[in-house]
């Protein structure tokens, strides 16, 4: 596929690709497919009742990577798309999917993801997932990412979720279920300016013996721009829960999170931390004697705690 | 060469007004000066008056006779003062080497910010990757504080009570710090202490209650009247 240079910018920034990449991809552009590979051990399957692909991932895939990433130009495009991972028993692999949208019209451009992981036993999964919007335009960009993830016996999943900036309104949905010794890790980052809108709700149920889940959230919240962080992590087995919300406030921006926990066993051990305040003014000071005007104070530490 | 000139400070409180310094005067040129006294008498006030963090309410600040009064903390640390807290700030998502990399104000190598890490007896490895964050002890934090005005290298370096907190590192390496500080720079050192260590190492001591000087000397005429009495605390209070 020829790419014209806003698609690879898009696919630089959501996926950190130069040119098309190794291993597995599907490239979504503009609602259309863009560019397809499987592998000897990942096959991509074309939905037929509604929008989106299967994966399926082999028993036994080891260090192999697969690229989804979706990219909208088009102003006013509105793009629901269902992507369902099947990964096999004792797999190693690294998803990475993002969705970046130049809107350069005055139409709302949307793109809603809704991506289900069914992952065996024992396999270890990455799952990286961006967000990126740019335009000169009034059109807005709006991203609502669904994520379901079932972990089967002694599986690790790490999700990482990225947003920085440039999303006008997103809710993300992100529900989950571990097994027996089922681990899941989700790290999110989340930046908003203007009048951006960010909402996240996790919701993860530990029901096998031994699972655990960490859920950790970080985000900065500037001038106009709303977040709210609901998390509920509901321990229904001998399991470890632990959620973290940490928020930067600036100009007048809002920040709410409720973080929930629930234990329907006395086995249960379930923790939840949420903080939310403005920068420090120790913090700026420490760095202004070191030698930074206040604001290249303040970047440095809202890029430290994103990082 | 620093010099406060006439410097008074007016904290405002609850109940009004409450005076903290009262003009102060003192020139600042010797290798290791210590302003001592008890609590309360205005130490640090004075040490965050020459850092800019707090505006004097009277007086003048030159530096090497250029008037620093109205500089912003960012301009005095750019004309070369330095200032490590009494009690370091922490950082969340900023590494060991992110700090001494913005305190050397350049581009720096692991392996030079390791250099400093382990002049302040840290081992390098352990700690340059690491968050300046809570997971660090408050004696871990002080000498990454340290290792930071290594890499800043300014002719003049304020020291708010190094000592508090400095657990198993030895005193004698944090002497040795700030004579190696002095020989590489030969810049002037200035310590807000009660320690009487500290105050034994210094060439000038100057003596504040109430937030005014009461006395300004070499060791050798400060310390004995100040150790007559069991302790530099009642024996300052005594005088008052």
């Amino acid at each position: 596929m020829a790419m014209d240079l806003i698609q690879k910018r898009l696919l630089r920034e959501v996926a950190g690709l130069h040119e098309m990449p190794e291993g597995a991809y599907n490239i979504r552009s503009d609602g259309q497919l863009a560019g397809r590979n499987t592998t000897a051990n990942i096959d991509i399957v074309t939905k037929t009742d509604k929008p989106g692909i299967d994966i399926y991932i082999k028993d036994g895939t080891k260090n192999e990577s697969m690229h989804i990433p979706v990219i909208i130009e088009k102003s006013g495009l509105q793009d629901l798309v269902y992507n369902d991972f099947f990964i096999g028993d004792d797999c190693d692999v690294t998803i990475v999917a993002g969705c970046g949208i130049n809107n350069c019209g005055t139409q709302e451009s949307r793109h809603d993801g809704i991506h289900s992981f069914f992952v065996g036993k024992n396999s270890r999964v990455k799952y990286i997932e961006k967000h990126y919007g740019e335009g000169d335009g009034r059109g807005t960009n709006v991203m609502n990412p669904t994520t379901i993830v079932e972990l089967g016996e002694g599986s690790y999943m790490e999700m990482e979720t990225t947003q920085i900036k440039g999303i006008d309104s997103t809710i993300r949905n992100t529900e989950a279920k571990c097994a027996d010794g089922a681990q899941l890790v989700i790290t999110e980052k989340i930046m908003t300016h203007g009048s951006q809108y960010a909402e996240t709700n996790f919701t993860v149920d530990l029901d096998g013996v031994d699972s655990s889940a960490n859920v950790i959230s970080r985000s900065v919240a500037r001038e106009e721009s709303r977040q709210m962080f609901n998390s509920n992590i509901r321990g229904n087995n001998k399991c470890a829960g632990h959620s973290e919300c940490d928020a930067i406030i600036m100009d007048s921006a809002y920040v709410g999170a409720r973080p929930e926990i629930v234990a329907n066993s006395v086995d249960a051990s379930l923790i939840h931390e949420a903080a939310i305040g403005k920068i420090a003014g120790d913090q700026l000071i420490k760095l202004m004697t070191l030698g930074l005007t206040e604001q290249e104070a303040e970047e440095q530490i809202v890029n430290g705690f994103l990082k | 060469m620093l010099e406060l000139k006439h410097i008074s400070f007016d904290a405002d409180g609850e109940d009004g007004s409450k005076e903290i310094l009262r003009d102060v005067n003192l020139t600042i040129d010797e290798r290791m000066v210590v302003i001592t006294g008890p609590n309360g008498s205005g130490k640090s006030t004075l040490a965050k008056i020459i850092a800019g963090i707090v505006k004097p309410t009277e007086g003048q600040i030159l530096l090497d006779s250029e008037d620093i009064t109205d500089l912003s903390i960012t301009e005095r640390a750019r004309k070369g003062v330095s200032f490590a807290f009494q009690q370091p700030v922490r950082f969340k998502g900023i590494t060991v080497f992110d700090l001494i990399t913005i305190a050397s104000g350049k581009r720096l190598s692991v392996s030079e910010a390791c250099n400093y890490l382990s002049e302040v007896g840290l081992c390098a490895r352990d700690y340059v990757n690491r968050e300046v964050n809570a997971s660090l002890s408050g004696g871990e934090l002080k000498r990454i504080e340290i290792a930071t005005m290594l890499a800043r290298g300014t002719k003049l370096s304020i020291f708010d009570e190094p000592v508090a907190g400095i657990d198993l590192w030895s005193f004698q390496n944090l002497i040795r710090v700030f004579e190696k500080m002095h020989e590489d720079i030969q810049g002037s050192i200035l310590i807000i202490s009660h320690q009487e260590r500290i105050l034994e190492n210094a060439d000038k001591i100057v003596v504040l209650a109430d937030g005014e000087i009461r006395a300004i000397g070499s060791k050798e005429e400060i310390m004995p009247e100040l150790m007559a009495s069991s302790s530099v605390c009642s024996r300052l209070v005594n005088k008052v």
